[in-house]
């Protein structure tokens, strides 16, 4: 029956992202522990302008969020899409551009930001010509999903794909409303927006990175990932129609928190602020709908690694979407704002949530794609405790030296002044540099161990020829 | 086209579910909502900038008169005073801004100071939404590694502010900022400096004929060092704050 699949599928492109996901991922992450490193240890910097922190630290954001975030959702969606709607790809050629022009705006990526070519706007750094290669190969991925769904098989539009359409229009508007730059040069630019409406909009596009690209679309693999994995329905439809409508909603208010007690005018952070908070209805919904989908099989956790995956994925979603809006509210953002707090936040989802439903769904599609098992279970086993345990170490360290940051700068001593210079806050940060360092590493283990799972899992394949067979046998039927 | 059994529609949300133009309209739409209520306000409403009520805070002479030139004797002559208002940057301050971008200071250090009391104690008076009118695109920033840089211009040294640049442990030892010696050892480009004022004017900046036409003389011989320092020693002094005025609720 796979056979056949193989046949009235476009899996090869899926297999290219896959993979590639993976090797973005070691590389992302190695990139993220140099510059870790470089904070507890500066001398790592060598005086070497490309490796200096402020021009490695976009390479690694670009790396995680757009290389392996990006990999994953495209290979994630076309499986989906696919699978969901019974027909093959609308357009093969298109998916081949998709996947080669993504992976040159990667190269481009690498090639420039070292060399300080920047429009220094945060995970939007690109410079306008890698902007345009970008829009015009998001548009080519919108529109070959949005056309497979317009010929489907099917009669109903299963959630998943919901939650991916929502996720390519916002980044449509985003990206090409964010990135509106004159050119001064072949790669300098400067934003048309200036001062506080170039922030807003910045932050309108920062917040929504986050809450389009790393959670619609994430949700999307979830929906559709973990009712499979669990060889179960999803615990909730009216709870998924609810979960959709107020993300799609609530979630482009948010970017507004970002600038409380800033420039911006109050009314504007206050909105922000309280939508934020309503967020958790939502967010909560969707973490319950996708945890219950496993109610009756709770026992699968204990054998199932890759469902262990997803879901300690969801309780990191969960757990996350609730930091979020707290981190919203005005008296804590004073104190949070400009810390590692906030770092620590972004890594709970990027590493607990984002990655965690990735690489789930990654060892999911790699036995589905080439036919065969994983190299090893027990690895998948080892990548989910490193992960589980590098991740933690990250977010301890930083609410740590975040809360210690902020509570240090508004401290004042008997004599009613600051009790601390500003650089005796950078001094007692160093131990949670340092373990933050440690827990990226961790992080990192598990993501080489991965690659070579997933390296190991294609030659075993190729040994038994099992993807072969599985392309051969539908010629013959 | 679809070839799937038709089933009859029970809601609109079933509508939408079996309709792919109505979802992607129908999100398109819901999608749409938050921005336009953030955003465009702030396009319109006078009261987003402090110097609709305090027009003092920008330099009446911006576009108007030339900033700074240099003249004959091949001394920089300012028509601009510190506190005389927000104006755009010197060409050589703008090369330090473009070095500032494209070192990723922001990454690291804000320049917008709450209004707190310890902000004000440790950075000065709170930043204004004036104040950065013309910086395409804003360097608020994020994250405080490193301290904010809103009002540090003035604070310490040119000399102080090279070796901090060249060597940050050399004067902070518990620093953690990355090294810039690489800064000493380039030029600036004229031409490039004009162009990117050009630029800034297409978006607003109101830089005038004899802005760019100074420029050339004044970013001659000047390093990307000397421009990142220049740069650094005009944050946050532009404005001659007042704090008896409430410049914001």
């Amino acid at each position: 029956m796979q056979a056949s699949l193989e046949q009235k599928y476009n899996f090869d492109v899926v297999r290219w992202f896959t993979i590639m996901a993976v090797v973005y991922l070691v590389v992302g992450a190695s990139v993220g522990v140099y510059i870790a490193s470089e904070l507890a240890w500066p001398f790592l910097n060598f005086d070497s302008p490309y490796i200096s922190f402020g021009r490695l630290r976009p390479v690694h954001t670009n790396a995680v969020i757009f290389a392996f975030g990006g990999c994953t959702l495209m290979a994630t969606a076309f499986y989906s899409v696919q699978r969901t709607c019974g027909v093959r790809l609308w357009s093969d050629k298109m998916a081949r551009f998709t996947f080669w022009g993504w992976n040159a705006v990667i190269v481009l990526a690498v090639l420039t930001l070292p060399f300080g070519l920047t429009q220094s706007k945060e995970y939007a750094e690109l410079e306008w010509p890698i902007d345009i290669l970008i829009a015009v190969v998001w548009l080519s991925f919108t529109i070959n999903f949005i056309m497979t769904i317009a010929t489907r098989k099917s009669s109903h539009i299963y959630v998943s794909n919901w939650f991916f359409l929502g996720m390519m229009i916002m980044i449509v508007y985003l990206h090409v409303v964010n990135s509106l730059a004159i050119p001064v040069g072949l790669f300098k630019s400067y934003s048309i927006f200036s001062g506080v409406q170039d922030a807003m909009i910045q932050w309108w596009w920062g917040h929504n990175a986050v809450g389009f690209y790393l959670t619609a679309g994430f949700l999307g693999i979830m929906y559709y990932f973990v009712p499979k994995q669990a060889g179960r329905p999803i615990y909730s439809y009216r709870l998924s129609v609810i979960h959709f409508w107020a993300l799609m909603f609530g979630y482009v208010w948010l970017g507004a928190h970002h600038l409380q007690y800033t420039a911006l005018p109050d009314w504007t952070g206050s909105l922000g602020a309280a939508v934020s908070i309503a967020m958790i209805i939502p967010s909560w919904g969707g973490a319950v709908n996708g945890m219950m989908t496993l109610s009756g099989a709770w026992d699968r956790l204990r054998t199932d690694y890759v469902l262990r995956f997803l879901i300690i994925a969801l309780a990191f979603y969960a757990m996350s979407t609730f930091e979020g809006p707290v981190m919203a509210l005005k008296t804590v953002n004073a104190l949070s704002h400009y810390t590692d707090w906030t770092i620590g936040h972004v890594h709970s989802g990027a590493l607990g949530w984002v990655a965690g439903v990735s690489i789930g769904a990654i060892y999911h599609l790699m036995t589905r794609l080439y036919h065969t098992e994983m190299f090893s279970e027990r690895l998948i086993n080892f990548h989910f405790w490193t992960a589980t345990i590098g991740t933690v170490i990250y977010i301890v360290a930083m609410w740590v030296s975040g809360i210690m940051q902020g509570l240090m700068w508004r401290a004042y001593d008997e004599y009613g002044t600051l009790a601390y210079t500003f650089v005796e806050s950078v001094d007692a940060m160093h131990p949670y540099y340092a373990m933050r360092a440690i827990g990226g590493g961790i992080f990192l283990l598990g993501a080489v161990v991965m690659l070579f799972n997933v390296l190991m899992t294609v030659r075993k394949s190729a040994v038994e020829g099992s993807l072969t067979k599985a392309r051969a046998l539908a010629v013959a039927a | 086209m679809a070839n799937y059994p038709k089933t009859k529609v029970k809601s609109f949300q079933e509508w939408l579910e079996v309709n792919i133009w109505g979802l992607i309209i129908a999100t398109g739409l819901v999608l749409s909502v938050g921005g336009i209520v953030e955003i465009v306000p702030l396009f319109f409403m006078k009261e987003t900038f402090e110097h609709a009520k305090f027009p003092e805070i920008v330099w009446d002479g911006a576009g108007k008169e030339v900033i700074a030139a240099v003249d004959d004797a091949g001394k920089t002559q300012w028509n601009w005073k510190p506190g005389d208002g927000v104006r755009p940057y010197t060409a050589v301050e703008l090369a330090g801004r473009d070095i500032f971008q494209r070192e990723g200071c922001y990454l690291c250090h804000s320049q917008m100071i709450r209004p707190f009391r310890d902000e004000k104690e440790r950075y000065g008076h709170y930043s204004l939404a004036s104040e950065s009118m013309f910086d395409h695109p804003f360097q608020w920033g994020s994250k405080r590694t490193g301290p904010d840089l809103a009002r540090v211009g003035q604070k310490y040294s040119d000399e102080w502010q090279r070796q901090h640049l060249r060597a940050p442990r050399s004067l902070v030892p518990e620093s953690v900022m990355p090294g810039y010696p690489w800064l000493d050892e380039s030029y600036l480009s004229a031409k490039k400096m004009q162009r990117h004022m050009r630029g800034l004017r297409t978006v607003g900046v109101p830089y005038s004929d004899a802005d760019i036409a100074a420029a050339p003389a004044l970013v001659e011989g000047k390093t990307e060092m000397d421009a990142l320092v220049s740069y650094l020693q005009s944050l946050g002094t532009m404005v001659a704050l007042d704090d008896s005025k409430v410049y914001r609720e």
